[in-house]
């Protein structure tokens, strides 16, 4: 079966379809079986197990979409028709990190898009370009839902906050000489490209009460309205939303 | 008459354990979910279309009338689909809230499945947030362990759980029909509508897609009053939303408010403009929605009123960008991203947003030609209105509002390049080395 070739978008090297040694086949069976048990129809298991065959060959390889195929009763092309559409699902083998940095307008604008060109400069890599010691993946990323922190960086999809070059290069720099990094909001340290992509098909680590619950700037409204007693409304009318004088010009009341 | 702000979902954000079951307890969690397993299905839907929340993805479809559009039980699956795909350019809510708070969510989902009769709800989290799919699975099992998740939640013999999914990059996947195709294991390309999602959705069951901070306002509507919700906001507009500041302001962030506060207010609690500069233009409700300017500063955030000022509210995200920036490189980049985007179902729109981006690219280039702002505004109209999904419309938002309010600087993309009217270094956040000059220029 050859839809992956047919497709002409997955470029799949011989080596990527060497069968998986048997004891990794029978835990992605295994890993499989749990990640189907989730959904009503099995299909719907196909973005995890993507994310699955990353976590063991670090990019959706040709025996990746074998398996998925042969597990979800789909054929090979619908697979890679799935894997080449989404942007996490990498064609050739990623590096153990992933570091991304926003260049959508706002991040762009305010340090994204240098950021993004002496990184670029000092790791002598383009976007979507691995490192020769195969460690740092280098990515321009879209909007990632932390425009307040601008400019962002993310390291295998945790959060680094108000980046300057400087530290998006110390970032890669303690990456690449195999040292914890923490991000600014996220586990206590960045894991390898592999073990986020099991967390990301629904394996939880264990990580998840790592970390804040919130940076600066998501608090920023909330510590204003302590500091001002500004407060919602209660539910009998008797909070101090009516009478108590609140600062409120009303223009938000009806 | 409300206060400014009013910390509802962000309330207890800045305590050290905020994301977990025994802090949300604390704070009067799951006492709602509680009160609604006393209430007949139908009371809670009642009670929500009462409250006149409106959604809070973008469209501002009313949450009660959504549910109760959906196809009468008929014996199979129902479902609930929270849309976590955050990814409009400048929306940044749903995730810190989920982060923070994830349970607000859990609990919304709980008692929204139980009123729309849905026992096994999907929350659709985009993948590039590890740490927030974390926060949802760990707040999934404590929930669970707990008893507000299960096969008889609460004792009460009612039957809902999740699965938190996460999703593989791809802004479609927030339009709700393509996240459904997208969840069911597709490409994400949306679907023909009708059948609308109530009639035949997941799995081509009745389904109500939603948003994040839709979902998680429910638990206080049910436990406060539809009243209360009502007595913030205006009266089309009803409740409080987040409002995110980005961009040049001092001091950027969250601030949870009642619709209709005004930018002016926000940029103040924001500490002003950055470095006393002046304000250019932003955007009201992320980058799909028409520009505004400084005349626009007095706007009540609501639904109709922006609207009415020739945009849309869309999802609060506020981006700000002073006069240091180029409009003409901000809409450039916008219009990159929607060509990156569009998922080439439609013509108009996978082969408009390429031509716009030859267009955008020369112009900001200051290779031009004389009739490049009458083709782009053109292909723009060729687009609008002529997509199959809401992604086309959005991708001429930037380019038409931005020529409407700045058309001199289009014009001058036809001898100069952006970067020499606006020198990028003068916009970035940190003191940048120029290659031509040694010395440091300051932001
Ligand atoms: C291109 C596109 C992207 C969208 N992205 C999101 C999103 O990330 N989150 C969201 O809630 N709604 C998004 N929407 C809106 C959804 O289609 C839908 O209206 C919304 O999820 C409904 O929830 P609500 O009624 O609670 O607002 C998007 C729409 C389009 C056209
Ligand atoms: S408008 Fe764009 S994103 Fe929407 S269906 Fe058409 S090609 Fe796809
Ligand atoms: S623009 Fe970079 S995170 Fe939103």
């Amino acid at each position: 079966m050859s839809g992956h070739d047919a497709s002409g978008h997955l470029h799949v090297s011989p080596e990527s379809k060497a069968p998986y040694a048997a004891d990794v086949l029978e835990k992605l069976y295994a890993d499989a079986a749990e990640v189907v048990a989730r959904y009503p129809q099995k299909r719907s298991a196909l973005l995890p197990l993507l994310h699955l065959v990353q976590s063991v060959d670090g990019y959706v390889t040709g025996r990746g979409v074998s398996f998925c195929a042969e597990v979800l009763d789909l054929t090979e092309a619908e697979v890679s028709g799935v894997a080449t559409f989404y942007t996490q699902y990498k064609r050739h083998p990623n590096g153990e990190y992933t570091v991304g940095v926003c260049t959508n307008t706002l991040c762009a604008i305010m340090g994204g898009d240098l950021i993004f060109d002496r990184v670029s400069e000092h790791l002598g890599i383009g976007h979507d370009e691995t490192t020769e010691d195969g460690k740092i993946t280098l990515e321009r990323v879209e909007c990632n839902a932390a425009c307040d922190y601008a400019p962002v960086v993310m390291a295998n999809w945790e959060f680094f906050d108000n980046q300057t070059p400087e530290s998006t290069i110390g970032l890669v720099e303690d990456l690449r000489a195999g040292k914890d990094v923490a991000p600014t909001r996220g586990a206590a340290k960045v894991c390898t490209f592999k073990e986020v992509s099991r967390v990301l098909a629904g394996f939880h680590d264990g990580r998840g009460d790592e970390g804040v619950g919130a940076g600066p700037a998501s608090l920023l409204g909330l510590k204003i309205a302590n500091e001002n007693g500004w407060v919602a409304p209660s539910s009998n009318g008797s909070g101090r939303s009516d009478g108590s004088g609140a600062t409120s010009d009303g223009k938000g009341s009806k | 008459m409300t206060d400014t702000l009013t910390p509802i979902l962000t309330k207890f954000w800045d305590d050290p354990q905020s994301w977990t079951l025994a802090t949300y307890e604390r704070h009067d969690g799951y006492k709602a979910l509680k009160k609604a397993l006393d209430m007949e299905p139908q009371a809670i839907i009642d009670a929500v279309k009462d409250s006149s929340i409106r959604g809070r993805g973008g469209a501002g479809f009313p949450t009660g009338m959504k549910w109760s559009f959906m196809s009468p039980p008929d014996g199979g699956p129902r479902y609930l689909v929270v849309n976590a795909d955050e990814s409009e350019p400048g929306t940044c809510k749903d995730v810190p809230l989920m982060m923070a708070n994830p349970h607000s969510l859990i609990e919304g989902v709980a008692i929204s499945s139980y009123a729309i009769g849905c026992e096994h709800a999907f929350i659709y989290l985009r993948g590039e947030v590890v740490h927030v799919y974390r926060r949802l699975l760990r707040a999934v099992e404590e929930a669970r362990a707990a008893g507000y998740l299960g096969d008889n939640v609460g004792g009460k013999g009612v039957k809902v759980d999740i699965t938190v999914h996460a999703g593989a990059g791809a802004y479609i996947c927030g339009e709700e029909t393509a996240l459904l195709d997208s969840l069911e294991g597709r490409r994400g390309q949306p679907r023909l509508k009708p059948p609308f999602p109530g009639a035949a959705g997941l799995y081509a069951r009745p389904t109500s897609v939603n948003n994040v901070e839709s979902i998680a306002s429910v638990p206080g509507i049910i436990l406060e009053g539809a009243d209360w919700f009502k007595g913030m906001g205006t009266e089309k507009s009803t409740g409080f939303g987040i409002f995110s500041l980005s961009g040049h302001v001092t001091n950027p962030g969250q601030f949870e408010a009642p619709l209709g506060i005004t930018m002016r207010e926000l940029i103040e609690l924001a500490g002003g403009m950055r470095g006393g500069k002046k304000l250019k233009f932003w955007t009201p409700g992320g980058s799909s929605t028409p520009i505004f300017t400084d005349e626009h500063l007095d706007v009540p955030l609501d639904f109709d009123s922006v609207a009415a000022a020739g945009s849309m509210l869309g999802t609060r995200a506020l981006q700000v960008f002073d006069e240091t920036v180029s409009v003409v490189r901000a809409v450039a980049r916008w219009t990159d991203f929607y060509a990156h985007e569009s998922c080439g179902k439609c013509t108009p729109c996978r082969e408009g947003t390429w031509w716009l981006r030859q267009i955008m690219d020369r112009i900001e280039n200051g290779q031009g030609t004389q009739d490049d702002i009458d083709k782009l505004v053109d292909i723009c109209d060729n687009i609008l209105g002529r997509s199959f999904c809401a992604l086309g419309d959005a991708a001429t938002s930037p380019i038409t509002s931005a020529v409407k309010y700045f058309r001199e600087e289009f014009e001058a993309g036809m001898h100069t390049p952006a970067h020499e009217l606006f020198p990028p270094e003068n916009s970035v956040l940190f003191p940048v080395q120029t290659k031509e000059s040694s010395g440091m220029v300051s932001a």
